[in-house]
Protein backbone atom coordinates (compact mmCIF):
# COMPACT_ATOMS: atom_id res chain seq x y z
CA UNK A 1 0.00 0.00 0.00
CA UNK A 2 1.36 3.35 -0.45
CA UNK A 3 -0.12 6.65 0.99
CA UNK A 4 0.90 9.93 -0.62
CA UNK A 5 -0.45 12.85 1.72
CA UNK A 6 -0.23 16.01 0.32
CA UNK A 7 0.30 18.98 3.15
CA UNK A 8 2.80 18.87 6.36
CA UNK A 9 1.36 19.87 8.97
CA UNK A 10 -1.39 19.55 11.39
CA UNK A 11 -3.77 17.61 9.06
CA UNK A 12 -1.03 15.56 7.28
CA UNK A 13 0.64 14.75 10.59
CA UNK A 14 -2.54 13.48 11.98
CA UNK A 15 -3.13 11.30 8.95
CA UNK A 16 0.19 9.62 9.27
CA UNK A 17 -0.51 8.95 13.03
CA UNK A 18 -3.96 7.25 11.73
CA UNK A 19 -2.60 5.24 8.90
CA UNK A 20 0.30 4.45 11.62
CA UNK A 21 -1.84 3.01 14.05
CA UNK A 22 -2.98 0.07 12.14
CA UNK A 23 -0.26 -0.09 9.00
CA UNK A 24 3.39 -0.14 10.29
CA UNK A 25 4.68 -0.93 6.88
CA UNK A 26 3.00 0.50 3.99
CA UNK A 27 4.43 3.26 1.93
CA UNK A 28 4.42 6.78 3.46
CA UNK A 29 5.06 10.02 1.03
CA UNK A 30 4.63 13.66 2.13
CA UNK A 31 4.71 16.16 -0.63
CA UNK A 32 4.65 19.76 0.81
CA UNK A 33 5.51 23.17 -1.05
CA UNK A 34 7.02 24.29 2.48
CA UNK A 35 10.77 23.32 2.80
CA UNK A 36 10.44 23.30 6.62
CA UNK A 37 9.68 19.63 8.93
CA UNK A 38 6.30 20.14 10.34
CA UNK A 39 5.98 22.95 12.81
CA UNK A 40 2.78 24.11 14.43
CA UNK A 41 1.96 27.20 12.72
CA UNK A 42 0.35 29.57 15.19
CA UNK A 43 3.62 29.87 16.85
CA UNK A 44 4.92 32.18 14.48
CA UNK A 45 3.61 34.82 16.26
CA UNK A 46 5.67 33.52 19.74
CA UNK A 47 8.70 33.17 17.06
CA UNK A 48 8.54 36.81 16.03
CA UNK A 49 8.29 37.96 20.13
CA UNK A 50 11.28 35.89 20.45
CA UNK A 51 9.14 33.50 22.81
CA UNK A 52 9.75 29.89 21.23
CA UNK A 53 12.58 29.19 19.10
CA UNK A 54 12.24 27.74 15.53
CA UNK A 55 13.63 24.19 17.33
CA UNK A 56 11.14 24.56 19.87
CA UNK A 57 8.13 25.29 17.16
CA UNK A 58 8.75 21.49 15.73
CA UNK A 59 5.01 20.20 16.04
CA UNK A 60 6.61 16.91 16.41
CA UNK A 61 9.69 15.63 17.33
CA UNK A 62 12.63 15.58 15.06
CA UNK A 63 12.50 11.94 14.30
CA UNK A 64 9.03 11.54 13.39
CA UNK A 65 9.53 10.96 9.87
CA UNK A 66 12.20 8.46 10.06
CA UNK A 67 10.06 6.61 13.49
CA UNK A 68 7.17 6.35 11.09
CA UNK A 69 9.13 5.35 7.90
CA UNK A 70 7.94 8.80 6.37
CA UNK A 71 9.99 9.84 2.77
CA UNK A 72 9.68 13.64 2.52
CA UNK A 73 9.82 15.55 -0.98
CA UNK A 74 10.09 18.93 0.78
CA UNK A 75 9.96 22.39 -1.37
CA UNK A 76 7.63 20.71 -4.03
CA UNK A 77 4.34 21.99 -5.33
CA UNK A 78 1.65 19.73 -6.49
CA UNK A 79 0.34 20.64 -9.72
CA UNK A 80 -2.21 18.26 -10.00
CA UNK A 81 -4.45 15.10 -9.13
CA UNK A 82 -4.99 12.52 -11.70
CA UNK A 83 -8.12 10.56 -9.68
CA UNK A 84 -8.23 8.04 -12.83
CA UNK A 85 -4.69 7.54 -13.38
CA UNK A 86 -4.10 7.53 -9.01
CA UNK A 87 -0.89 9.72 -9.60
CA UNK A 88 -0.18 12.99 -8.56
CA UNK A 89 2.08 15.56 -10.74
CA UNK A 90 4.41 18.02 -9.09
CA UNK A 91 5.41 21.58 -10.52
CA UNK A 92 8.74 19.79 -10.91
CA UNK A 93 7.62 17.56 -13.16
CA UNK A 94 8.05 14.57 -11.26
CA UNK A 95 5.03 12.16 -11.21
CA UNK A 96 4.16 10.30 -8.09
CA UNK A 97 1.56 7.13 -8.11
CA UNK A 98 -0.43 6.78 -5.03
CA UNK A 99 -2.71 3.64 -3.58
CA UNK A 100 -4.70 6.18 -1.32
CA UNK A 101 -4.19 10.02 -1.26
CA UNK A 102 -4.77 12.57 1.70
CA UNK A 103 -5.26 16.17 0.64
CA UNK A 104 -4.17 18.33 3.44
CA UNK A 105 -3.67 21.97 1.65
CA UNK A 106 -4.84 24.10 4.52
CA UNK A 107 -5.76 27.70 3.10
CA UNK A 108 -4.17 30.66 1.93
CA UNK A 109 -5.01 34.39 2.78
CA UNK A 110 -7.38 36.28 1.74
CA UNK A 111 -6.30 39.75 0.02
CA UNK A 112 -9.17 41.91 -1.25
CA UNK A 113 -8.41 43.77 -4.21
CA UNK A 114 -7.38 47.51 -2.76
CA UNK A 115 -6.35 50.09 -5.15
CA UNK A 116 -2.60 50.96 -5.12
CA UNK A 117 -1.79 47.70 -2.53
CA UNK A 118 1.25 46.81 -5.33
CA UNK A 119 3.02 50.38 -4.22
CA UNK A 120 3.26 49.04 -0.66
CA UNK A 121 6.73 47.51 -0.34
CA UNK A 122 6.26 46.42 2.75
CA UNK A 123 3.28 44.16 3.12
CA UNK A 124 2.99 41.01 4.35
CA UNK A 125 0.49 37.94 4.72
CA UNK A 126 1.03 36.37 8.52
CA UNK A 127 0.80 32.63 8.24
CA UNK A 128 4.11 30.48 7.48
CA UNK A 129 7.05 30.52 8.84
CA UNK A 130 8.48 32.59 5.61
CA UNK A 131 6.11 35.34 6.66
CA UNK A 132 7.04 35.51 10.35
CA UNK A 133 11.07 35.52 8.59
CA UNK A 134 9.86 38.43 6.29
CA UNK A 135 8.11 40.76 9.15
CA UNK A 136 11.23 39.87 11.54
CA UNK A 137 13.37 41.27 8.12
CA UNK A 138 11.33 44.04 7.72
CA UNK A 139 10.76 45.59 11.30
CA UNK A 140 12.25 47.84 13.60
CA UNK A 141 12.35 49.45 16.65
CA UNK A 142 9.40 51.50 16.66
CA UNK A 143 8.09 50.81 13.13
CA UNK A 144 4.85 52.25 12.24
CA UNK A 145 2.45 49.48 11.59
CA UNK A 146 -0.79 49.08 9.46
CA UNK A 147 -3.08 45.52 10.32
CA UNK A 148 -5.52 45.33 7.68
CA UNK A 149 -8.03 43.32 9.95
CA UNK A 150 -8.90 42.71 13.60
CA UNK A 151 -9.41 38.52 13.72
CA UNK A 152 -6.81 36.13 15.08
CA UNK A 153 -4.02 36.53 12.37
CA UNK A 154 -4.13 39.85 12.81
CA UNK A 155 -4.02 40.46 16.43
CA UNK A 156 -1.85 37.81 17.01
CA UNK A 157 0.66 39.54 15.00
CA UNK A 158 -0.17 42.73 16.72
CA UNK A 159 0.85 40.74 19.98
CA UNK A 160 4.16 40.19 18.70
CA UNK A 161 4.83 43.03 17.08
CA UNK A 162 5.21 45.19 20.46
CA UNK A 163 7.69 43.47 21.36
CA UNK A 164 9.86 45.97 18.42
CA UNK A 165 7.97 48.74 19.89
CA UNK A 166 5.95 49.12 16.83
CA UNK A 167 3.29 51.73 16.48
CA UNK A 168 0.44 49.78 15.00
CA UNK A 169 -3.26 50.40 14.02
CA UNK A 170 -5.63 48.18 13.13
CA UNK A 171 -8.22 48.76 10.55
CA UNK A 172 -11.25 46.29 9.75
CA UNK A 173 -14.44 46.72 7.91
CA UNK A 174 -16.46 45.02 11.26
CA UNK A 175 -17.82 47.05 13.58
CA UNK A 176 -15.99 45.25 16.29
CA UNK A 177 -12.30 42.49 16.61
CA UNK A 178 -12.90 39.11 16.58
CA UNK A 179 -16.31 38.74 15.16
CA UNK A 180 -15.53 35.27 14.35
CA UNK A 181 -15.07 34.07 18.24
CA UNK A 182 -16.32 36.50 20.61
CA UNK A 183 -19.80 38.21 21.19
CA UNK A 184 -20.11 41.74 21.31
CA UNK A 185 -19.20 42.90 24.62
CA UNK A 186 -16.43 40.43 25.06
CA UNK A 187 -14.94 42.23 21.91
CA UNK A 188 -15.72 45.29 23.60
CA UNK A 189 -13.61 43.64 26.44
CA UNK A 190 -11.14 42.79 24.48
CA UNK A 191 -10.98 45.88 22.43
CA UNK A 192 -10.25 47.88 25.58
CA UNK A 193 -7.48 45.41 26.60
CA UNK A 194 -5.50 45.97 23.56
CA UNK A 195 -5.80 49.75 22.84
CA UNK A 196 -4.22 49.87 27.14
CA UNK A 197 -1.64 48.29 25.28
CA UNK A 198 -0.98 51.08 22.95
CA UNK A 199 -2.84 49.40 19.65
CA UNK A 200 -5.20 52.04 18.17
CA UNK A 201 -8.12 50.30 15.72
CA UNK A 202 -10.17 52.07 13.48
CA UNK A 203 -13.09 49.79 12.77
CA UNK A 204 -16.11 50.28 10.27
CA UNK A 205 -14.21 51.04 7.85
CA UNK A 206 -11.47 49.47 4.90
CA UNK A 207 -8.55 50.91 3.17
CA UNK A 208 -9.97 52.80 -0.60
CA UNK A 209 -6.07 53.33 -1.43
CA UNK A 210 -2.67 52.91 -0.69
CA UNK A 211 0.53 54.65 -1.42
CA UNK A 212 3.70 53.11 -0.64
CA UNK A 213 3.90 54.53 2.56
CA UNK A 214 -0.21 55.38 3.44
CA UNK A 215 -3.42 54.67 3.47
CA UNK A 216 -5.99 56.67 2.77
CA UNK A 217 -9.34 54.93 4.27
CA UNK A 218 -13.14 55.00 3.33
CA UNK A 219 -13.98 57.16 6.33
CA UNK A 220 -11.44 59.88 5.06
CA UNK A 221 -8.92 59.03 7.76
CA UNK A 222 -5.27 58.42 6.27
CA UNK A 223 -2.86 56.07 8.22
CA UNK A 224 1.06 56.26 7.37
CA UNK A 225 3.10 53.16 7.83
CA UNK A 226 6.39 51.72 7.44
CA UNK A 227 5.19 48.05 6.95
CA UNK A 228 1.83 46.75 6.28
CA UNK A 229 0.13 42.92 7.73
CA UNK A 230 -2.83 41.83 5.76
CA UNK A 231 -4.88 39.36 7.45
CA UNK A 232 -8.21 40.08 5.98
CA UNK A 233 -9.18 36.39 6.06
CA UNK A 234 -8.30 33.01 4.86
CA UNK A 235 -9.60 31.11 1.91
CA UNK A 236 -9.28 27.15 1.96
CA UNK A 237 -7.45 25.45 -0.68
CA UNK A 238 -9.69 23.46 -2.81
CA UNK A 239 -8.48 23.74 -6.33
CA UNK A 240 -6.25 20.39 -6.27
CA UNK A 241 -9.44 18.80 -6.02
CA UNK A 242 -12.02 20.82 -7.53
CA UNK A 243 -9.93 20.30 -10.98
CA UNK A 244 -9.57 17.30 -10.19
CA UNK A 245 -13.59 16.97 -10.61
CA UNK A 246 -14.39 16.26 -6.86
CA UNK A 247 -16.69 17.89 -4.98
CA UNK A 248 -16.10 21.07 -3.58
CA UNK A 249 -18.25 23.93 -1.94
CA UNK A 250 -16.82 26.57 0.11
CA UNK A 251 -14.24 23.73 1.57
CA UNK A 252 -13.40 20.32 -0.40
CA UNK A 253 -16.50 18.37 0.79
CA UNK A 254 -16.10 15.20 2.06
CA UNK A 255 -18.12 12.32 4.14
CA UNK A 256 -17.25 11.70 7.65
CA UNK A 257 -14.78 9.47 6.71
CA UNK A 258 -12.70 12.18 5.75
CA UNK A 259 -13.39 10.70 1.72
CA UNK A 260 -14.01 13.10 -1.03
CA UNK A 261 -16.24 12.39 -3.84
CA UNK A 262 -12.72 11.10 -5.52
CA UNK A 263 -11.78 7.89 -5.10
CA UNK A 264 -9.56 6.55 -2.64
CA UNK A 265 -8.66 10.44 -2.41
CA UNK A 266 -9.58 11.71 1.53
CA UNK A 267 -9.21 15.25 2.70
CA UNK A 268 -8.85 16.91 6.20
CA UNK A 269 -8.10 20.33 8.03
CA UNK A 270 -9.11 23.65 6.80
CA UNK A 271 -9.08 23.29 3.74
CA UNK A 272 -12.49 21.15 4.05
CA UNK A 273 -15.76 21.50 4.80
CA UNK A 274 -16.73 19.97 8.42
CA UNK A 275 -20.39 19.32 10.08
CA UNK A 276 -20.67 21.31 12.52
CA UNK A 277 -23.28 19.48 15.30
CA UNK A 278 -23.28 23.10 17.69
CA UNK A 279 -25.41 24.51 14.23
CA UNK A 280 -26.03 21.37 12.59
CA UNK A 281 -24.79 22.36 9.58
CA UNK A 282 -21.10 22.68 7.08
CA UNK A 283 -18.89 24.89 8.20
CA UNK A 284 -15.33 25.45 7.45
CA UNK A 285 -13.30 24.93 11.17
CA UNK A 286 -10.47 26.30 10.75
CA UNK A 287 -8.76 25.43 14.00
CA UNK A 288 -6.08 23.10 14.41
CA UNK A 289 -7.31 20.50 16.60
CA UNK A 290 -9.85 20.23 14.09
CA UNK A 291 -7.14 19.23 11.72
CA UNK A 292 -5.27 16.94 13.29
CA UNK A 293 -8.01 14.90 14.60
CA UNK A 294 -9.46 14.48 10.94
CA UNK A 295 -6.23 13.44 9.91
CA UNK A 296 -6.13 10.72 12.24
CA UNK A 297 -9.67 9.13 11.22
CA UNK A 298 -8.59 9.60 7.68
CA UNK A 299 -5.59 7.79 8.34
CA UNK A 300 -7.43 5.16 10.08
CA UNK A 301 -9.58 4.71 7.06
CA UNK A 302 -7.19 5.02 4.59
CA UNK A 303 -5.51 1.86 5.88
CA UNK A 304 -8.62 0.02 6.33
CA UNK A 305 -9.69 0.55 9.55
CA UNK A 306 -13.02 2.40 9.89
CA UNK A 307 -13.20 5.47 11.80
CA UNK A 308 -15.59 8.36 12.11
CA UNK A 309 -14.88 12.30 12.24
CA UNK A 310 -18.10 12.67 14.48
CA UNK A 311 -18.83 15.47 16.98
CA UNK A 312 -16.97 18.80 15.61
CA UNK A 313 -17.34 21.98 16.71
CA UNK A 314 -15.69 24.90 16.91
CA UNK A 315 -13.63 26.06 19.98
CA UNK A 316 -10.91 28.03 20.71
CA UNK A 317 -7.90 28.91 23.25
CA UNK A 318 -6.19 31.96 22.51
CA UNK A 319 -4.64 35.17 24.30
CA UNK A 320 -3.90 38.73 23.32
CA UNK A 321 -1.34 40.79 25.42
CA UNK A 322 -1.90 38.06 28.66
CA UNK A 323 -5.70 38.13 28.19
CA UNK A 324 -7.32 35.04 27.23
CA UNK A 325 -10.02 33.65 26.18
CA UNK A 326 -11.58 30.30 25.64
CA UNK A 327 -14.90 29.19 23.56
CA UNK A 328 -16.40 26.71 21.99
CA UNK A 329 -19.76 25.85 20.08
CA UNK A 330 -22.49 28.39 18.97
CA UNK A 331 -23.81 31.03 20.42
CA UNK A 332 -28.07 30.81 19.68
CA UNK A 333 -29.57 30.55 22.51
CA UNK A 334 -30.56 30.96 25.76
CA UNK A 335 -27.62 33.40 27.26
CA UNK A 336 -26.11 33.55 31.17
CA UNK A 337 -23.58 36.00 31.43
CA UNK A 338 -21.39 37.03 34.23
CA UNK A 339 -18.93 39.90 34.13
CA UNK A 340 -17.04 42.58 36.03
CA UNK A 341 -15.97 44.45 32.73
CA UNK A 342 -12.57 42.63 32.60
CA UNK A 343 -13.51 38.66 33.18
CA UNK A 344 -16.50 37.72 30.93
CA UNK A 345 -18.21 34.46 30.91
CA UNK A 346 -21.10 33.55 28.65
CA UNK A 347 -22.91 30.07 28.61
CA UNK A 348 -25.33 29.37 25.91
CA UNK A 349 -28.40 27.16 26.77
CA UNK A 350 -31.01 25.73 24.60
CA UNK A 351 -33.08 22.61 24.38
CA UNK A 352 -31.79 22.10 28.20
CA UNK A 353 -28.05 21.59 26.65
CA UNK A 354 -25.27 23.87 26.69
CA UNK A 355 -24.48 24.77 22.79
CA UNK A 356 -22.04 27.00 23.51
CA UNK A 357 -19.30 29.34 26.01
CA UNK A 358 -17.71 32.29 25.85
CA UNK A 359 -15.00 32.54 28.71
CA UNK A 360 -12.43 35.19 29.10
CA UNK A 361 -9.70 36.28 31.78
CA UNK A 362 -10.29 34.48 35.07
CA UNK A 363 -13.55 32.23 34.18
CA UNK A 364 -11.39 30.01 31.56
CA UNK A 365 -10.28 27.15 34.05
CA UNK A 366 -11.45 23.61 33.39
CA UNK A 367 -13.31 25.01 30.48
CA UNK A 368 -12.94 21.31 28.92
CA UNK A 369 -15.48 20.32 31.19
CA UNK A 370 -17.98 22.53 29.84
CA UNK A 371 -16.49 21.72 26.58
CA UNK A 372 -17.47 17.79 27.45
CA UNK A 373 -21.10 19.10 27.80
CA UNK A 374 -21.38 19.96 24.26
CA UNK A 375 -19.54 17.26 22.82
CA UNK A 376 -21.71 14.28 24.96
CA UNK A 377 -24.60 15.82 24.63
CA UNK A 378 -24.96 16.22 28.16
CA UNK A 379 -28.72 18.02 29.00
CA UNK A 380 -29.99 19.47 32.12
CA UNK A 381 -31.49 16.25 32.93
CA UNK A 382 -28.15 14.29 33.30
CA UNK A 383 -26.45 16.81 35.49
CA UNK A 384 -26.74 19.26 37.96
CA UNK A 385 -26.70 22.53 35.85
CA UNK A 386 -27.48 25.42 38.37
CA UNK A 387 -24.38 23.96 39.79
CA UNK A 388 -22.71 23.35 36.40
CA UNK A 389 -23.19 27.09 35.31
CA UNK A 390 -21.69 28.57 38.31
CA UNK A 391 -18.19 27.19 37.86
CA UNK A 392 -16.83 23.34 36.12
CA UNK A 393 -17.29 21.03 38.30
CA UNK A 394 -17.46 17.03 38.16
CA UNK A 395 -19.24 17.45 41.28
CA UNK A 396 -22.58 18.05 39.22
CA UNK A 397 -22.45 15.02 37.54
CA UNK A 398 -24.33 12.59 39.93
CA UNK A 399 -22.09 10.41 42.08
CA UNK A 400 -22.83 6.86 39.47
CA UNK A 401 -21.74 8.98 36.58
CA UNK A 402 -19.09 10.97 38.03
CA UNK A 403 -17.45 7.59 39.11
CA UNK A 404 -17.80 6.48 35.60
CA UNK A 405 -15.89 8.89 34.01
CA UNK A 406 -13.37 9.40 36.18
CA UNK A 407 -12.81 5.36 36.18
CA UNK A 408 -13.22 5.79 32.40
CA UNK A 409 -9.77 7.54 31.06
CA UNK A 410 -10.36 6.52 27.77
CA UNK A 411 -10.77 10.08 26.08
CA UNK A 412 -13.66 11.02 24.49
CA UNK A 413 -12.73 12.01 20.77
CA UNK A 414 -14.37 10.36 18.25
CA UNK B 1 -1.95 0.66 33.38
CA UNK B 2 -1.61 1.93 36.74
CA UNK B 3 -3.96 4.57 37.26
CA UNK B 4 -4.72 7.32 40.55
CA UNK B 5 -8.58 7.02 41.29
CA UNK B 6 -10.15 8.38 44.55
CA UNK B 7 -12.61 6.84 46.78
CA UNK B 8 -14.98 9.50 47.60
CA UNK B 9 -16.44 7.87 50.18
CA UNK B 10 -13.73 8.06 52.44
CA UNK B 11 -12.24 12.13 51.23
CA UNK B 12 -12.25 14.26 53.57
CA UNK B 13 -11.43 17.14 51.09
CA UNK B 14 -8.42 18.19 53.76
CA UNK B 15 -6.73 19.19 50.73
CA UNK B 16 -3.81 16.93 52.13
CA UNK B 17 -3.33 15.87 48.64
CA UNK B 18 -2.78 19.44 46.64
CA UNK B 19 0.15 20.36 49.22
CA UNK B 20 1.85 16.83 48.74
CA UNK B 21 1.51 17.44 45.23
CA UNK B 22 2.82 20.81 44.97
CA UNK B 23 5.70 20.10 47.58
CA UNK B 24 6.16 16.92 45.14
CA UNK B 25 7.06 18.89 42.35
CA UNK B 26 8.70 22.05 43.73
CA UNK B 27 12.30 20.79 44.24
CA UNK B 28 12.74 21.43 47.48
CA UNK B 29 14.05 18.45 49.67
CA UNK B 30 11.43 19.19 52.85
CA UNK B 31 8.02 20.51 52.97
CA UNK B 32 8.33 23.27 55.24
CA UNK B 33 11.61 24.59 52.90
CA UNK B 34 9.04 24.07 49.45
CA UNK B 35 6.00 26.48 51.27
CA UNK B 36 7.71 28.75 53.19
CA UNK B 37 10.47 29.56 50.42
CA UNK B 38 7.53 29.65 47.98
CA UNK B 39 9.26 26.80 46.09
CA UNK B 40 5.87 25.10 46.04
CA UNK B 41 4.53 24.33 42.77
CA UNK B 42 1.21 24.64 41.46
CA UNK B 43 -0.55 21.60 42.31
CA UNK B 44 -1.79 19.18 39.67
CA UNK B 45 -4.31 17.67 41.64
CA UNK B 46 -7.69 19.26 42.61
CA UNK B 47 -10.23 18.58 45.96
CA UNK B 48 -13.68 19.14 45.13
CA UNK B 49 -15.62 20.07 47.80
CA UNK B 50 -19.81 19.43 48.33
CA UNK B 51 -20.56 19.50 51.46
CA UNK B 52 -21.15 15.60 51.81
CA UNK B 53 -19.41 14.58 49.35
CA UNK B 54 -15.64 15.55 48.49
CA UNK B 55 -13.03 14.23 45.99
CA UNK B 56 -9.78 14.73 44.28
CA UNK B 57 -9.76 14.93 40.60
CA UNK B 58 -6.18 13.87 38.79
CA UNK B 59 -5.41 13.17 35.47
CA UNK B 60 -6.98 10.34 33.97
CA UNK B 61 -3.94 9.26 31.58
CA UNK B 62 -6.76 8.72 28.55
CA UNK B 63 -6.04 6.00 26.32
CA UNK B 64 -6.58 8.42 23.22
CA UNK B 65 -6.29 11.91 25.13
CA UNK B 66 -8.37 14.95 23.97
CA UNK B 67 -5.50 17.34 25.05
CA UNK B 68 -2.45 15.35 23.34
CA UNK B 69 -4.75 15.17 20.28
CA UNK B 70 -5.32 18.75 20.45
CA UNK B 71 -2.19 20.10 21.82
CA UNK B 72 -1.38 22.77 18.89
CA UNK B 73 2.25 22.98 19.61
CA UNK B 74 3.38 19.05 20.38
CA UNK B 75 4.13 19.55 23.76
CA UNK B 76 1.85 16.99 25.20
CA UNK B 77 2.68 13.47 24.35
CA UNK B 78 2.62 9.94 25.91
CA UNK B 79 5.23 8.16 27.57
CA UNK B 80 4.55 4.74 28.44
CA UNK B 81 0.74 5.20 28.94
CA UNK B 82 1.77 8.47 31.11
CA UNK B 83 0.76 12.35 29.70
CA UNK B 84 3.55 14.05 29.74
CA UNK B 85 3.99 17.76 29.17
CA UNK B 86 7.09 19.81 27.46
CA UNK B 87 7.52 23.58 29.07
CA UNK B 88 9.82 24.54 26.34
CA UNK B 89 7.32 23.55 23.95
CA UNK B 90 4.05 24.96 25.93
CA UNK B 91 2.75 28.75 24.69
CA UNK B 92 0.16 28.42 27.69
CA UNK B 93 -2.52 29.13 24.47
CA UNK B 94 -4.70 26.51 27.05
CA UNK B 95 -6.33 24.47 24.33
CA UNK B 96 -6.18 21.24 26.28
CA UNK B 97 -7.74 23.21 29.13
CA UNK B 98 -10.44 23.54 26.58
CA UNK B 99 -10.59 20.17 25.45
CA UNK B 100 -9.41 18.16 28.86
CA UNK B 101 -13.17 16.52 29.95
CA UNK B 102 -12.50 16.35 34.13
CA UNK B 103 -10.98 20.08 34.05
CA UNK B 104 -7.30 18.19 34.76
CA UNK B 105 -5.16 20.39 32.76
CA UNK B 106 -3.70 23.00 34.99
CA UNK B 107 -3.29 26.56 34.36
CA UNK B 108 0.50 26.75 35.90
CA UNK B 109 0.03 29.95 38.06
CA UNK B 110 3.59 29.78 39.65
CA UNK B 111 5.33 30.99 36.31
CA UNK B 112 2.36 33.68 35.70
CA UNK B 113 0.38 31.11 33.20
CA UNK B 114 3.02 31.05 30.84
CA UNK B 115 2.69 27.23 30.39
CA UNK B 116 0.14 24.64 31.88
CA UNK B 117 1.06 22.09 34.24
CA UNK B 118 -0.16 18.52 34.94
CA UNK B 119 -0.20 15.38 36.51
CA UNK B 120 2.51 13.16 35.36
CA UNK B 121 1.65 10.33 38.06
CA UNK B 122 5.42 11.61 39.90
CA UNK B 123 7.42 10.15 37.47
CA UNK B 124 9.24 13.18 36.90
CA UNK B 125 10.23 13.98 40.27
CA UNK B 126 11.53 12.32 42.62
CA UNK B 127 8.57 10.65 44.37
CA UNK B 128 9.03 7.37 42.45
CA UNK B 129 5.09 6.69 43.22
CA UNK B 130 2.11 9.56 43.34
CA UNK B 131 2.80 12.05 46.33
CA UNK B 132 -1.02 12.33 46.50
CA UNK B 133 -1.46 8.79 47.48
CA UNK B 134 1.34 8.50 49.93
CA UNK B 135 0.10 11.30 51.95
CA UNK B 136 -3.40 10.76 51.55
CA UNK B 137 -4.27 10.17 55.28
CA UNK B 138 -7.20 7.95 54.95
CA UNK B 139 -6.54 6.48 51.84
CA UNK B 140 -9.33 7.93 49.76
CA UNK B 141 -6.72 7.89 46.91
CA UNK B 142 -5.35 4.73 45.84
CA UNK B 143 -2.98 3.77 43.00
CA UNK B 144 -3.42 1.05 41.13
CA UNK B 145 -4.50 -1.26 38.06
CA UNK B 146 -7.93 -1.36 37.30
CA UNK B 147 -7.64 -3.21 34.08
CA UNK B 148 -8.95 -0.60 31.14
CA UNK B 149 -5.76 -0.58 29.77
Amino acid sequence: MKYVIIGNSAAGIGTVEGIREYDKDGEIVIISDEKYDTYSRPLISYILKGQVTEENMRYRNADFYEKNKVTKMLGKRVASINADKKEVSLESGETVSYDKLMVATGSKPFVPPMTGLDRVAKKFSFMKLDDEKAVKEAVFDGARVLIVGAGLIGLKAAEALEHYNAKMTVVDLANRILPSILDEDASEIMQKHIESKGVKFILNTSVSEFTENTATLANGETVEFDMVILAVGVRPNTELVKDAGGNVGRGIITDNKQLTSLKDVYAAGDCTESYDISIDGNRILAILPNAHNQGVVAGKNMAGKEAYYLNAFPMNAIGFFGLHIITAGSYDGEAMVETDGVNYKKLVVKDKQLKGFILMGKYIERAGIYTSLIREHITADECDYELMMKAPQMMAFNRERRNDKLAGGVGNEN
Amino acid sequence: MKRVYVNEDRCLGCHLCEFYCSFANSGADDMAKAFKLDMAATPRIKVEEGGDINFAVSCRHCSDPSCVNNCITGALSVHDGVIEIDESRCVGCYTCVLSCPYGCIVIDKKNGGKTITKCELCTRNSQGEPACVKGCLNSAIVFEERGED
